[in-house]
């Protein structure tokens, strides 16, 4: 499977990751190659095995659906590169 | 002796019987760091932090009941949340956060009055296994045997620099797929990644949830079984985090494994590995023979595909992982120009915070997650990693005990020699210890002789699952037989 370039474009921006139109054709390039690479995955006979969802046969556990944590707000906002009365702030989002 | 060169053992009983301080010995850590500018290790540094626990940790050992790890001065891999303390995951993305939080890992170090001397560096998200994706740019192994300066392996090559050169007496370390095994083999020390489940990941930065887990990197087996135990618990918010009680570690180095199994899995025996990796491999096995184990040959016929495997299931993780990094609640936000909105806020803020390295993960886990390749891509590998755990389940329930092979398939490698190279070729050099973390298993590298050049090569040992104690007393027999006692010399 080869990556073209309009693919390219739409997994970076899927990914949310802005890639100049210049730098398009090396980056389909080196995801082709990582592809072709995982394609030895075809060669596995994997009929009738179920996928892996955990490594260690545990069940997770259950607690009660409470509020447990919580209540600070400032702790909360004290890393964000833009907060104002106590939310975070970004760029208008609804017309 | 130097304080810093200390091992973890040495240094407990040293403080018990009050031959030394935590002070004296933090004292001699720190200034040792702050000589040590080179190797680029240590990148957040917490002096005022590291003598203020070390006067406690003084205080506390002349109670008499201090825990083994008391006074012992550690480096933190940045991938820990340190409260108050620069987190950044080596990355520019988390430019400037500072938790506030402690993980549960650190906490547990702490309560038992451990020393933080500061923030080591590694790959950029744990992604690389050169620690040249670190936004502090490379750190630089302290084994020199040319002009060359060399990688000390990655992700965790900030935390194995820092030991090897006794900047600190052990730290800590992450493993997703060889991240503490192969910087601990590239630089002369002793790591070991514990069965998925038994160390918490809570507050570690997550790279791959199903994959990752902490672990110490020591000069000693025996200080891997020390801290060790203190790492581990059972913690209610990582809800992996296996709920078993956490056995004394250290107190299962018997040095006694006859009659104990050890399997050679011939798919291991790579076309082209250098003959030195091989000739390591059959005295490592000679080893564990003389000391009365049976060895056994065995088969893993999956192993060839647990890289491919890794290179979807990880970056698949990572993908939906590091969608948190959006600008928004910490770390670095894109200065916007008249007019873009919030889409261009993030994809500006992603493609200047994520290096080269992790923009190429995380778009290769969106492509394989996408619509449409979903089961090709993703759920097939889930499936082969069902596959690659199931072989090694068959070996265990034969009755092997533990399985012996390469910690890498080379020495460490020149900073800049894989610049030019594809990335894949990078990602080979998890060839050895990426099977480990796909099957959950605990895995130890342990440093067992130097290569024709002087540097230092390691075997891996692997366990059955929830048996660190019986993994690590291989480990210990190996250490005492192989007597690996090389350090680098000093350079920097």
């Amino acid at each position: 499977m080869s990556i073209d370039i309009d693919t390219a474009r739409k997994v970076a921006h899927l990914a949310r990751i802005r890639v100049p139109e210049e730098h398009l054709p090396e980056l389909a390039q080196e995801l082709s190659n990582i592809l072709t690479f995982m394609e030895q995955l075809n060669e596995v006979d994997v009929e009738g095995v179920e996928p892996m969802t955990s490594v260690t046969p545990m069940r997770l556990k259950r607690r009660v659906d409470e509020v447990t944590d919580g209540g600070y707000q400032d702790k909360i906002l004290k890393n964000a590169p833009d907060a104002r009365e106590g939310f975070f702030a970004v760029p208008k989002v609804v017309e | 002796m130097s304080l810093n060169k200390l091992t973890i053992a040495a240094a407990r009983d040293a403080l018990r019987s009050g031959d030394v301080t935590s002070v004296e010995l933090t004292e001699a850590c720190l200034s040792e760091i702050e000589g040590a500018g080179a190797l680029n290790a240590f990148v957040h540094k917490t002096p005022e932090i590291a003598l203020e626990q070390a006067k406690a940790a003084d205080t506390r050992i002349k109670t008499g009941d201090a825990p083994a790890m008391c006074g012992i001065p550690l480096g933190i891999k940045d991938l820990f949340a340190t409260k108050g303390v620069a987190t950044q995951a080596a990355s520019n993305i988390l430019s400037g956060f500072k938790p506030e939080y402690e993980s549960t890992v650190t906490q547990n170090l702490w309560d038992a009055g451990a020393v933080m001397l500061g923030k080591l560096s590694m790959d950029e998200f744990a992604m690389g296994s050169s620690n040249e994706t670190a936004c502090y740019g490379p750190v630089v192994n302290p084994w020199k045997v040319d002009e060359r300066q060399l990688t000390p392996g990655g992700s965790s090559g900030g935390s194995a620099a820092a030991v090897a050169a006794d900047l600190c007496l052990a730290a800590t370390g992450t493993d997703t797929g060889g991240s503490i095994r192969q910087p601990a083999a590239f630089t002369g020390i002793v790591g070991i990644k514990p069965t998925y489940g038994r160390v918490s990941r809570w507050g570690v930065v997550a790279f791959a949830s199903s994959l990752d887990q902490a672990g110490p990197m020591t000069k000693s087996v025996r200080d891997a079984a020390i801290m060790l135990g203190t790492m581990c618990s059972h913690d209610p918010k990582d809800s992996t985090s296996a709920d078993i009680p956490v056995p004394d570690f250290e107190a299962a180095l018997t040095g006694d494994i006859r009659g104990k199994k050890i399997g050679i899995p011939k798919e291991y025996r790579l076309d082209g590995m250098p003959a030195e990796i091989g000739k390591l491999w059959d005295d490592g096995i000679a080893m564990l023979k003389d000391a009365g184990a049976e060895i056994v040959d065995i088969s893993l016929p999956h192993t060839k595909y647990a890289l491919p495997a890794y290179y979807v299931v990880a970056p698949a993780e990572a993908s939906s992982n590091l969608a948190r990094y959006d600008g928004v609640r910490y770390g670095h936000r894109a200065k916007l120009a008249a007019g873009e909105g919030i889409v261009d806020m993030y994809e500006k803020t992603r493609a200047e915070g994520f290096g080269p390295e992790v923009q190429r993960r995380v778009m290769i886990g969106t492509y394989v997650l996408s619509a449409g390749f979903y089961d090709a891509y993703y759920n097939r590998a889930r499936k082969v990693r069902a596959l690659i755990k199931r072989d090694f389940e068959q070996v265990f329930a034969q009755g092997i005990d533990a399985i012996l092979t390469p910690a890498t398939p080379s020495s460490a490698f020149g900073l800049g020699e894989m610049a030019d190279a594809d990335p894949v070729a990078m990602y080979l050099n998890d060839v050895f210890t990426v099977t480990v973390n796909l099957a959950g298993l605990p895995g130890i590298s342990v440093p067992c002789g130097l290569d024709s050049k002087g540097l230092p090569l390691g075997l891996q040992l692997i366990g059955r699952p929830w048996e660190e104690g019986d993994l690590l007393n291989h480990a210990h027999v190996l250490e005492q037989a192989a007597g690996f006692a090389a350090k680098p010399e000093k350079w920097w």
